[in-house]
């Protein structure tokens, strides 16, 4: 099997994610839309650290891995924090910094 | 030659100014005793003036002027200049002026203004002044000159408004100060023009190079020298300051606007001699103005009916007199300065007599209010009237002599320029006869004018003892200084040597004709005021000539429309352009960016899913463009 087909298929992963977080409100949605992206973008590395056979991509995909672990801590106390405060988890509701 | 020092000579200095400072430092703690400290301070300067005169007497003509170094002021490569003092000749005739007046003068504000409650400041200000005018005198350049130029400057403003509690008399203060100005500004572009094109801005210095430099760099700087003079001793145009000046309390009157600072440019001019024997239009210009300012000084006099305005006027005409001696190159400097002493003498004891007179009067000074006081004020009579004696010029009287050489050495002047000198000295002779018979009249010998609850009094002993003092030297100082031309023997070191002697007229002749005219100027005015009634308010139906010369031949109107409202007009023009053009600019900009801040906030919508979803595009676009670029 061709390596080529990880790569379509983390392109598909991450079109998905990215959609979802244009198009949807609920903000864990959105969140998860995002860890989407973040693992398609893993994918892709590793892929062609196997096809260049260097470790230099797999090193990268663990560090990923660890921004997106310290990324859903903070993201989900926010959202939680908003939930409380806004009795809301849609994303649109949370507009007021244009102001 | 060197010249000898003498440390003794900061000694004049510092005596008054140590006055004024402690006085002035120690407020109402030396309200009782400041007037005494002041007082001695002064006349230790006299002291040590004389001391000076003394040693000085003592030594040959060439080794009389003396310095001392007192600190190295600035030193910037070729270019130095010293805080020194020189006192020669010239300046020990101002120093002993200064300091004996002076002190006269402090005596007599002691009586005078014991009833003012800031007597005190009144006497650190005239120690102020005394310090101020010696600096001038005695320093040896022309940059520690201007030192005391100010200082004097300041003095006059501060006691000019003296009683500034009136808004006219703080506005006189004002007016005296911003025309003094511009005769400031000209001594300083005279020592620029000095030091850039000189390299010095030392008398010695300039005196030197002052044949070599060429005769327009010395025509500018004698110009500028002259606007100077023209400005501190309120010679035309710069004349309009010194009638409003009398709004100071008398003794200042007497002191600074008749007897010394007025006279500081006729001692800068004489002081230049250099300067201006190499620049004759320079010297010429000179003359011009001192013939112009006695016509227009006198012609005042005549319609002035306060008395210290008459008095004023007087003054400018006489310095007028002096100015234009100093013009007439060496053979008029040792006259100017001659009538320059007589003046401080005579016109210092007439200012005091008038002080007197508005002591005894409640402060009245219009002389339509006066009259009959000869039998109330004896003393104040006879002192004034030697003073009046003096400067109309009979003989043996101090102004005779003084004022005679100038006429005699103006109609020597030579050819056209000479008879016009000579005439229009003459007939200001004739007119100060006439405006100061007028004077004499109204307040002494007419028919008494004022109200039954007036009661005038002679004045106390402290009053009349220095007015008393000046009045011998009206009648003696004179007489006392041509006797086998003392003083022009004694200043003669200190300038070139003149050209041959042009006689017009045998000096015999011209004291006649001097006579003559005073005599008929007195003649007029007896005719006029004594012989007939005076009103004791002035009448109106007079002629234009009369009304002009009251409101001092217009000088205060032209002043306002060449000067006053044209600027007036430009100044709030450029406030104008300031706030259009300008500040328009600046607020342009702010402007700009709050509009282009409020335009660009509208793409900051807070959703959050279309910042994705910009950020999403860009990074397409990106890629895009980094794919069409590489492929």
């Amino acid at each position: 099997m061709s390596l080529d087909n990880y790569l379509y298929l983390s392109a598909i992963l991450f079109t998905i994610g990215a959609v979802g977080v244009v198009v949807r409100r609920n903000a864990i949605v959105v969140f998860m839309c995002v860890e989407l992206m973040l693992n398609a973008a893993n994918l892709t590395l590793v892929t062609f650290s196997r096809i260049n056979g260097t470790l230099d991509g797999q090193v990268i995909a663990f560090f990923t891995m660890v921004v997106a672990a310290c990324e859903v801590v903070v993201g989900l106390a926010i959202i939680v924090t908003i939930y409380r405060s806004r009795r809301s988890a849609s994303i649109d509701d949370a507009s007021l910094l244009k102001r | 030659m060197t010249m000898l020092t003498n440390n003794g000579l900061v000694y004049l200095i510092a005596l008054p100014l140590f006055g004024a400072l402690s006085l002035l430092l120690l407020g109402r703690r030396a309200d009782k005793w400041g007037h005494l400290l002041a007082t001695g301070l002064s006349a230790g300067s006299f002291a040590v003036g004389l001391f000076q005169l003394s040693e000085m007497l003592g030594r040959e003509a060439e080794s009389r002027p003396v310095t001392q170094k007192i600190f190295t002021w600035i030193s910037v490569g070729s270019f130095n200049v010293d805080a020194s003092l020189l006192l020669d000749q010239l300046s020990i005739c101002f120093v002993l002026l200064i300091t004996g007046v002076g002190t006269l003068i402090h005596v007599y504000s002691i009586s005078y203004m014991s009833h003012d409650p800031d007597r005190r400041r009144f006497f650190a200000f005239l120690n102020l002044f005394i310090a101020a005018m010696l600096l001038l005198v005695l320093g040896d350049s022309y940059l520690n000159l201007y030192v005391g130029w100010e200082g004097v400057g300041l003095a006059s403003y501060l006691l000019i408004g003296f009683w500034n509690q009136k808004p006219a008399y703080a506005t006189a203060s004002k007016k005296a100060f911003i025309m003094n100005r511009i005769g400031d500004m000209g001594l300083s572009l005279a020592i620029m023009i000095a030091f850039a094109s000189l390299g010095t801005v030392s008398f010695s210095g300039v005196k030197e190079q002052a044949h070599q430099a060429s005769e327009a760099t010395m025509t500018a700087i004698g110009i500028m020298l002259l606007v100077a003079a023209v400005g501190k001793s309120a010679q035309f145009p710069l004349q309009a300051w010194l009638g409003d000046a009398m709004a100071g309390p008398t003794p200042v009157s007497a002191l600074i606007h008749a007897a010394t600072m007025v006279t500081a440019g006729v001692y800068l001019i004489v002081r230049s001699n250099f300067v201006f024997d190499a620049a004759p239009t320079a010297q010429l210009l000179v003359v011009i103005v001192g013939a112009i300012t006695l016509m227009f000084g006198a012609l005042v006099g005549t319609a002035k009916d306060d008395i210290k305005k008459a008095l004023a006027a007087s003054t400018m005409s006489q310095i007028g007199y002096m100015i234009l001696a100093s013009g007439l190159g060496p053979a008029g400097y040792a006259f100017a300065i001659m009538h320059l002493l007589t003046h401080g003498f005579f016109k210092a004891g007439m200012f005091l007599g008038a002080g007197s007179v508005m002591h005894g009067m409640n402060d009245e000074v219009n002389m339509r209010r006066y009259g009959a006081l000869r039998k109330f004020m004896p003393i104040t009579f006879i002192t004034f009237g030697f003073g009046y004696l003096a400067i109309i010029g009979v003989p043996p009287f101090a102004g005779f002599y003084s004022k005679d050489m100038i006429i005699e050495t103006a109609l020597n002047a030579g050819g056209v320029k000479g008879i016009l000198l000579g005439s229009t000295a003459l007939l200001g002779a004739a007119i100060t006869a006439f405006y100061m018979t007028r004077v004499m009249i109204l307040t002494f010998t007419s028919p008494k004018r004022w109200d039954d609850n007036q009661h005038p009094h002679e004045s106390p002993i402290l009053m009349w003892l220095p007015m008393a003092i000046l009045a011998i030297g009206s009648v003696t100082s004179g007489f006392l200084l041509s006797r086998g031309a003392t003083l022009k023997h004694w200043l003669e070191p200190l300038f070139e040597e003149h050209g041959e002697h042009i006689e017009l007229l045998p000096p015999i002749v011209v004291s006649g004709l001097a006579l003559l005219m005073v005599a008929m100027g007195v003649a007029l005015a007896v005719v006029k005021y004594q012989l007939s009634e005076v009103d004791a308010v002035a009448p109106e139906n007079v002629t234009e000539f009369t009304r002009v010369a009251r409101r001092d031949l217009l000088q205060d109107e032209i002043n306002e429309t060449l000067f006053m409202r044209p600027g007036q007009a430009i100044t709030s023009a450029l406030v104008k352009i300031d706030q259009s053009v300008i500040d328009g600019a600046v607020h342009g900009i702010g402007k700009m960016a709050l509009g282009s801040g409020s335009f660009l906030r509208k793409s900051q919508t807070g959703f959050v899913r279309s910042y994705a979803a910009l950020i999403l595009i860009g990074a397409v676009a990106l890629i895009a463009a980094i794919w069409v670029v590489t492929t």
